[in-house]
């Protein structure tokens, strides 16, 4: 089988040709192509893990700002419920003192008028006493009875002493004719009575007083004389009076401010 | 009968002569750049990509999966010689069932032409990869006396190669030119598909020895192991 040396030569250039082409059409643009490719698809791989890692970032975020919000809303819940609480209670501290308040004023109201009633039904049976005890008196006072006023008048006279025996004295002495002392009387007095208190009266003045007797019957029983502004009396009137005052600043004292 | 289509000569002028074996191999190349350039012209990036896209970068990629496999790490780089070697081989046998065909691999000047580039290529990538004085220290490795059978190896695997593609090639297209004679019905069409079948085994045996042989040349001495470098994007 013999080699004819001018094909193998000729093949020779032909191969070392086709390598050349080969590689300049076929495995160079193939192997281009698949590098490209490669990269993209590395570059695609590399875009979606900085994406999935954008998305990550984006998740942890989000559920940060969901945990912030969460936290944000139970804290103005929070707030709110006890502003709430706040309020309710401030409300239920008001509408209590103002019931308390209302049943206070109502109670004082009740008590005012509790008293008034009281005051008013102990000022009428102390009118009511008093009247009576006038009409018994004014029914049992007499000339007896008299005397042993003018007795006890004449004994109080006696038994002044001090400023007002000094004032009463001055009273007495500026007693004129034209303004003579007054001593009234629910009756008129006897004579001997009269000159007992006008001694008595001259005794304590040191000097003649003019005097008028008048009869009141308003005095119920007793004696009064009047000189000056300066007044001496002694009369049962004077003693209701004075517990009419005393009971009237009683019920005063407790009746509520 | 032409034992082989060298002797198939469509004209000659003294020592220079165009036979059917160089018509064809430019035929052959003609077919396969064309192609490869209609192809690739229209190539793209993205992940939808043409059936004739998908089908070249299977044949790439295979190719070079199998490189690697041989121990190349570098295989972008044996690409060029080693992809031509199989594709060429791989076509000129696929074309045998055009009528009129002949392979020019049925011819010995074209094996020898191969095995040629193969013996020239081995020392080349050797040397490229491990250097001129430790390529050449591996024909007198484990000892000197080991030269002489080394450069004897060197020559007879060429003389193998040549030989194997050859007489594989030329007896598949002579036995179905020979059973076209005898029966021409059926048979030479199941004998024409196992020729194909060995065109192919045949084209990948040429292509696996001569990786193997470039391997064996680029390791170095000491360590063994193959020549490993950076691949750029664009190397084949």
């Amino acid at each position: 089988m013999p080699i004819d040396w001018f094909t193998v030569g000729a093949q020779l250039l032909n191969f070392v040709i086709l390598v050349w082409l080969m590689k300049r059409f076929l495995y160079q643009p193939v192997l281009d192509a698949i590098a490209a490719r490669e990269q993209k698809i590395a570059a695609a791989l590399a875009d979606a893990a900085s994406a999935a890692a954008e998305a990550h970032r984006r998740q942890d975020e989000f559920q940060q700002k969901n945990q912030a919000f969460d936290d944000q809303r139970a804290t103005l819940l929070r707030e709110a419920r006890d502003a709430a609480k706040a309020e309710r209670e401030r409300l239920q501290n008001e509408a209590r003192e103002a019931a308390d308040a209302a049943s206070a004023q109502r109670a004082k109201a009740l008590l005012t008028e509790v008293r008034q009633l009281h005051a008013e039904i102990a000022r009428y049976t102390q009118q009511q006493v008093f009247d009576i005890a006038r009409r018994v008196l004014g029914d049992l006072s007499g000339v007896t009875l008299e005397q042993r006023m003018c007795e006890v008048f004449v004994r109080r006279l006696e038994a002044i002493e001090g400023p007002a025996l000094v004032a009463l004295c001055a009273a007495l002495r500026a007693a004129s004719e034209a303004e003579p002392a007054s001593l009234r009387s629910a009756f008129a007095l006897p004579a001997a009575q009269q000159a007992a208190i006008r001694a008595a009266l001259e005794a304590s003045a040191g000097q003649p007083v003019p005097l008028r007797f008048e009869t009141i019957p308003g005095l119920i029983g007793g004696i009064e004389l009047s000189a000056y502004g300066q007044k001496l009396a002694w009369s049962i009137s004077d003693y209701l009076g004075a517990l009419s005052s005393g009971l009237e600043e009683t019920i005063r004292a407790a009746a509520p401010a | 009968m032409r034992l082989t289509p060298d002797a198939w000569i469509f004209w000659q002028y003294g020592f220079v002569k165009l036979n059917a074996t160089i018509v064809f191999t430019w035929a052959l190349m003609v077919v396969l750049v064309l192609g490869a350039a209609l192809i690739t012209r229209r190539l793209t990036a993205d992940h939808e990509r043409s059936r004739w896209q998908n089908l070249l970068e299977i044949v790439v990629t295979g190719i070079v999966t199998q490189i690697e496999d041989v121990g190349l790490k570098a295989p972008r780089r044996y690409l060029g010689f080693l992809g031509t070697l199989f594709l060429f081989v791989a076509a000129s046998a696929l074309a045998t069932v055009i009528p009129g065909y002949e392979p020019p691999t049925a011819s010995l000047s074209t094996t020898a032409a191969l095995a040629l580039c193969v013996l020239v290529a081995v020392p080349l990538f050797g040397i490229s990869g491990q250097g001129l004085l430790a390529y050449l220290k591996s024909y007198v490795q484990p000892t000197p006396v080991m030269l002489p059978f080394n450069l004897i190896s060197e020559v007879s695997r060429t003389l193998a190669l040549a030989v194997r593609l050859f007489g594989n090639m030329m007896s598949g297209a002579m036995i179905i030119a020979i059973l076209l004679s005898i029966t021409p019905f059926v048979f030479p069409v199941a004998m024409t598909a196992l020729g194909l079948l060995t065109g192919m085994v045949q084209a990948y045996i040429f292509t696996i020895l001569a990786a193997v042989y470039i391997a064996a040349a680029s390791r170095n001495a000491s360590g063994g192991k193959a020549l490993q470098e950076p691949i750029p994007a664009s190397a084949a």
